[in-house]
C-alpha cells in the first residue's frame, strides 16, 4: 500500500478541520482540547494536535490530509507535518482580515520548509462580511501566479475544487522541472 | 545570582526596565554579533554608553555633534592626546568655548544613540557587573530610562511584526515581474539601494544581511519596505523553478509519479 499526503494549514479558526471533514472518508481524528486564552475564545475548542483525514484512491494508494495546529506556539509541529508532502493548502478566513498577516506568515514559513506546490483558499466566502477575492489577493500580497480559490469548507464541491487545483499545480510543476 | 543571559530570552528593554525599577548601579556588557557594548548606570539612571571600537572620546562626540569643527578636532587630536575627557571638558568650559550644557547634551545624545542601536540586537550575551562603574576618565551623565524603555518596547513590537511578515531569512529575493514597476523611478534610501544591489535568487536574505552588515531587524525592515512597494518578491533560493521533493512520492519514476497524481485527481472528482 502506498501513501501520499497533503497538508492543510492556515490561522486558527480558518476552517481547516471543516475542510478536511468535508472530503474525508473517516471521521476526522482531531485532538481537540479546550483553550481558554482570551484571544482564542472565538471557538469553543481548538485543534492542538492535528486533524487527520483519509481518502482511499484505489486498492494500493491512500491520500492523507493533515491539518496543522493553527497557533504559533505549536509551529514545531509544522515542519514535522510538512515532511514529504505532495503540496499544501493555506486556508484563510475571508471574513477576518485581522488574520491575513498571520496567514501570510504561515504561507512564508511553509514555503521555506520545502519547494512544494501550494494553493491558497479564501474560505468562508459564504459569510456576510467576506472580503472579495481580488482584495484579499492584494492584502495577502499573493503573486498573480499563485492560485487563489474561493471556498466554503462545508460545501464539498468547493473543497474538491481546491484539492483539484492543487493537484493540477503539482502536475504543472512536474512538467517544468522535467524540462529543466 | 549574576545577572547574565542572552538577549534572545531577555531583551534590552527588559534589562533597562530592571535597572530602572531596581535602581541598579553597575555596567551592562553585551557581546552582540560582531560588537561589544558597555552601558553604565548609576542608581537606575543611564550614566555612560560605549559601542565597540567606535571613537567615543569627548572630542569625537563633540565633532559628530558639530560643536567643534573638523579643524579644531584635528588640533585637539594632535595636542590634547594625553588629556582625559574630564580635563578636556573643563578646559573647553573654562576657555568659554562651550557651556557645560553643550557638553552634557552632546554626551547624552551619543549615549542614547548607542542604546538605540542596541534595540536592533536580537541576540547577544549580556552580563551585568555591579563592580564596574563609568570609566574614571569619562564624564558620566544622569538620564532617566523611562523614555528609552518606551521607545524600546515600540521597537520590540516592530520586531515581532517584521518577523511574522518575514519569518525566514533563508529565502531569497527577486525583482517582481509586475508590468509598470521600474526600480529606477522609486526613491530608495541608501540602505535600500544596498540591499537592492544584491537581489538575486542565488543570494539568501541572510547572506545579503551579512554582506551589507545589517542585523536581522535591519534587513527585515528594508525587505519589508521593498515588498510593500511591490518591488521584490520572496522566493526559494537558487532559482524560480520549483522542483518536487522526491520523497513526497513513493516512487522516483517521473511517469509513475504523474500517473499517481492522475489517479488522485480521478478519485477526487468522483467524491
Ligand atoms: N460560514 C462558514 N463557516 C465556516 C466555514 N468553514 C469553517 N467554518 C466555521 O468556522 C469555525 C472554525 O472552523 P474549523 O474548521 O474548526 O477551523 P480550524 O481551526 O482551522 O480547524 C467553525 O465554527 C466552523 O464551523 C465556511 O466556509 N463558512
Ligand atoms: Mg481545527
Amino acid at each position: 500500500m502506498q501513501t501520499v499526503k497533503i497538508v492543510v494549514t492556515g490561522p486558527f479558526s480558518a476552517g481547516k478541520t471543516e475542510f478536511i471533514r468535508s472530503v474525508s472518508e473517516i471521521d476526522v481524528v482531531s485532538t481537540e482540547r479546550k483553550i481558554s486564552a482570551e484571544a482564542e475564545k472565538i471557538k469553543e475548542s481548538t485543534t492542538v494536535a492535528m486533524d487527520f483525514g483519509r481518502i482511499t484512491v484505489d486498492e494500493d494508494l491512500i491520500l492523507y490530509l493533515f491539518g496543522t495546529p493553527g497557533q504559533r506556539r505549536f509551529d514545531f509541529m509544522w515542519e514535522i507535518l510538512s515532511e514529504g508532502m505532495l503540496g499544501f493548502i493555506v486556508m484563510v478566513d475571508s471574513a477576518r482580515p485581522e488574520t491575513f498577516r498571520e496567514a501570510r506568515s504561515i504561507l512564508e514559513t511553509f514555503r521555506a520548509y520545502a519547494p512544494t506546490p501550494y494553493v491558497v483558499a479564501a474560505n468562508k466566502q459564504d459569510a456576510l462580511d467576506a472580503w472579495d477575492i481580488e482584495d484579499m489577493r492584494v492584502a495577502l500580497r499573493l503573486d498573480p501566479k499563485v492560485k487563489f480559490l474561493p471556498c466554503v469548507a462545508h460545501d464539498k464541491e468547493t473543497v474538491k475544487k481546491v484539492l483539484l487545483e492543487l493537484l493540477y499545480t503539482i502536475l504543472a510543476e512536474m512538467e517544468t522541472s522535467n524540462k529543466s | 545570582m549574576a545577572l547574565k543571559g542572552n538577549l534572545r530570552d531577555f531583551t534590552i528593554t527588559q534589562l533597562l526596565n530592571l535597572v530602572n525599577l531596581a535602581c541598579k548601579t553597575g555596567t551592562l556588557v553585551i557581546e552582540g554579533p560582531g560588537d561589544v557594548a558597555r552601558i553604565s548606570f548609576r542608581e537606575g539612571k543611564l550614566a555612560y554608553a560605549q559601542l565597540g571600537e567606535q571613537e567615543s572620546t569627548l572630542a569625537a562626540i563633540l565633532r559628530r555633534n558639530k560643536k567643534i569643527s573638523a579643524r579644531q578636532y584635528t588640533i585637539l587630536q594632535e595636542r590634547a592626546q594625553k588629556m582625559t575627557d574630564k580635563e578636556l571638558g573643563l578646559l573647553l568650559i573654562n576657555a568659554g568655548y562651550l557651556s557645560q550644557t553643550d557638553i552634557i547634551e552632546s554626551l547624552q545624545q551619543y549615549f542614547v544613540a548607542v542604546v538605540r542601536q542596541l534595540f536592533t540586537w536580537v541576540e547577544g550575551l549580556f552580563q551585568f557587573d555591579t563592580n564596574t562603574l563609568t570609566p574614571l576618565d569619562k564624564i558620566p551623565v544622569r538620564m532617566d530610562l523611562e523614555n528609552l524603555i518606551i521607545e524600546g518596547s515600540r521597537q520590540l513590537r516592530e520586531w515581532e511584526q517584521l518577523s511574522q511578515e518575514i519569518p525566514s531569512l533563508d529565502m531569497s529575493l527577486k525583482f517582481s515581474d509586475r508590468p509598470g514597476t521600474n526600480i529606477r523611478n522609486v526613491n530608495l534610501s541608501v540602505e535600500e539601494w544596498r540591499v537592492v544591489s544584491y537581489v538575486n535568487p542565488k543570494n539568501t536574505m541572510r547572506q545579503i544581511a551579512r554582506t551589507t552588515k545589517m542585523n536581522e531587524l535591519e534587513i527585515r525592515r528594508v525587505v519589508y519596505a521593498l515588498l510593500q512597494a511591490g518591488l521584490v518578491e520572496i522566493i526559494r533560493p537558487g532559482g524560480a523553478s520549483v522542483s518536487i521533493q522526491p520523497r513526497a512520492f513513493p516512487t522516483t519514476d517521473k511517469k509513475e509519479q504523474k500517473s499517481l497524481v492522475y489517479r488522485i485527481i480521478d478519485r477526487i472528482r468522483s467524491i
